[in-house]
């Protein structure tokens, strides 16, 4: 019983000692007693990242090696063929830097840059599509729920459907009197088919079980059109809109050959006038790519519209 | 005193490709409020033409349907009806496909507040609060087909028509389905029509049984009075007499009667 012979005085040296804070020791913890942790690929998630790696690998192997080939044979072309060849690809890839240093350059209307070109294509395109969907979603939605209304229709689409889209460009220069408002019309013409009929289509195939439904609910016309067919038609109204892109896309250059002015299609031919071969080919990719960019945007937009 | 919904001499000519085709000739019939009527007959023989008739989905040829007196003239909220493959919006939740039944009922003289708790009842009332947010493709097909009895029941109908609703189910979850119904149209006193091609069902479910002669010009054959006391209980039932008396005759009337050689 030694602590009860404890004197005041040295209780209170106890008290006030160096012991009563925080011990040093205490603040860093004891590395050697540690587990070695395990190293993070042979954790799970370090797993998943490798088959994920090993998956994507196996994903972009035949891509790549497709790619390959096609820049291998471009090159073997290039090589063989007689002076002035076509350029090779490392001729094209140089002319290509150049000519995407200085996109947005603006030299009056008949030097701008390539940026300008791609960015007047894709604007009469979208107006041309955005005025096709304006008379073509309302057009087709009646024309899949009134029978009459298809009958009338049905022939006029028949007839002008395959045309090419090009022969309505005389029309239309002659109509507006102006290339700006004419290719935008060709665009229009061209991509309000697909519209129509997918969005009819849609229409005619919304399965009864639903229509039965609202019947049996007596939904107002409004409702009808909302919570039902529209929801319903969506996802041939996407197709329709992917379509017509499409379309539209193939169109623009075309049309802005015939009309001049700017645009992909414009510059194209204006190289061709100082045959600059580089530039076409950087064309034709461009082209190419701007169409792909447009298809997967539409796609992964439809696939948010989808439902199981 | 007047019956609740009163069929008579109803008859129904389709004009088709090939054809007149007579699907349904003379119906007669009387259901009073809160009976459980169930429709039973071989297949083609024009019980969910007679369903769809109640429904107003389609107009008789000849004869009257009166629904508390007043005729029956298209579809209607106050006949909701229970479809086979369950019809529910794929676009929306189980919440929102009952919603919409709800809103049309209810919505122009209930706050939305209102609404919502009816809702929530109706999905509480088939045992399915916790797949509430769910879309119909993420759930069972028997869980399906209690949205769309919630979606009916919803609706507080005068009339619950029910074509087949348990026909696409597999036996074990059509079992635990028919029992849900039991409890329910026993809570709710709904007046039912079910169509149904199953013996152990209607027997089951129904207070009246009606059975339809083969078609083409199907009329009703007999009229089964099913006096087993409620609340009834499918095991107890499985050794009682009188039940197998009462499918015997059902049966009897199917396979003997009314047979039909498989074409």
């Amino acid at each position: 019983m030694n602590a009860v012979s404890l004197d005041d005085r040295r209780l209170q040296a106890i008290m006030t000692s160096l012991d009563t804070e925080p011990l040093p020791a205490a603040s860093t913890p004891p590395t050697a007693a540690r587990p070695r942790p395990t190293p993070w690929l042979q954790t799970e998630r370090g797993q998943a990242f490798t088959a994920a790696l090993g998956r994507w690998f196996r994903a972009a192997i035949p891509p790549a090696f497709g790619l390959g080939l096609f820049v291998l044979v471009w090159q073997l072309i290039s090589v063989s063929s007689s002076e002035p060849g076509l350029p090779g690809p490392a001729k094209t890839w140089a002319a290509a830097q150049a000519l995407f240093a200085d996109p947005f350059y603006d030299n009056g209307p008949n030097d701008q840059g390539i940026g300008w070109n791609i960015l007047h294509s894709l604007a009469r395109v979208g107006t041309g599509f955005g005025l096709a969907a304006l008379v073509g979603i309302p057009l087709g939605f009646m024309i899949g729920r009134f029978a009459f209304l298809s009958g009338m229709v049905a022939p006029i689409i028949s007839l002008l459907r395959p045309v090419s889209p090009l022969a309505w460009l005389p029309i239309g220069l002659y109509v507006f009197k102006e290339t700006e408002p004419a290719s935008i019309w060709v665009i229009f013409i061209s991509s309000i088919w697909p519209i129509i009929l997918n969005t009819a289509a849609g229409v005619t195939r919304v399965p009864k079980d639903y229509l039965n439904v609202a019947r049996v609910l007596a939904l107002s016309e409004w409702k009808v059109f909302t919570r039902i067919l529209f929801p319903a038609v969506l996802p041939y109204l996407m197709t329709g809109i992917r379509l017509s892109i499409g379309v539209a896309w193939l169109v623009i250059v075309a049309a802005e050959m015939l009309t001049g002015g700017s645009g992909l299609g414009f510059w194209v031919w204006d190289e061709w006038n100082n045959l600059n071969v580089e530039h076409i080919l950087i064309a034709i990719f461009i082209v190419g790519f701007t169409g792909l960019l447009l298809e997967q945007g539409l796609l992964w937009l439809a696939k948010r519209f989808e439902y199981a | 005193m007047h019956p609740y919904l009163h069929i008579e001499k109803a008859s129904m000519v389709f004009d088709t490709k090939k054809g007149r085709f007579h699907a349904l000739r003379d119906i007669n019939l009387k259901v009073e409020q809160g009976e459980f009527i169930a429709l039973i007959g071989h297949s083609g023989c024009g019980k969910s033409t007679l369903l769809n008739l109640v429904a107003g989905l389609i107009e008789p040829t000849s004869g009257v349907l009166l629904l508390n007196e007043r005729e029956i003239r298209g579809p209607g909220p106050d006949r909701a009806m229970v479809f086979q493959n369950h019809s529910l919006l794929p676009w929306m939740t189980c919440y929102g496909n009952v919603y919409l039944a709800v809103e049309r009922v209810f919505g122009a003289k209930e706050t939305r507040k209102q609404l919502k708790a009816r809702t929530e009842a109706a999905l509480e009332l088939v045992h399915l609060t916790h797949a509430m947010h769910k879309y119909p493709h993420e759930i069972s097909g028997g869980m399906k087909q209690r949205v769309g009895i919630a979606r009916a029941l919803a609706m507080q109908p005068k009339l619950l028509l029910m074509d087949e609703p348990f026909g696409a189910l597999d036996a074990l979850t059509r079992a635990s389905l028919q029992d849900e119904l039991m409890r329910i149209v026993q809570e709710t006193r709904a007046t039912t029509l079910m169509v149904t091609h199953d013996v152990d069902e209607a027997v089951l479910l129904a207070d009246r049984i009606v059975m339809m002669t083969n078609g083409p010009a199907a009329t009703i054959g007999e009229v089964l009075n099913v006096d087993l006391p409620r609340p009834r209980d499918r095991l107890a039932l499985a050794e009682d007499r009188h039940y197998h008396h009462l499918r015997h005759e059902v049966l009897e009337f199917l396979y003997q009667k009314q047979l039909r050689k498989a074409a």
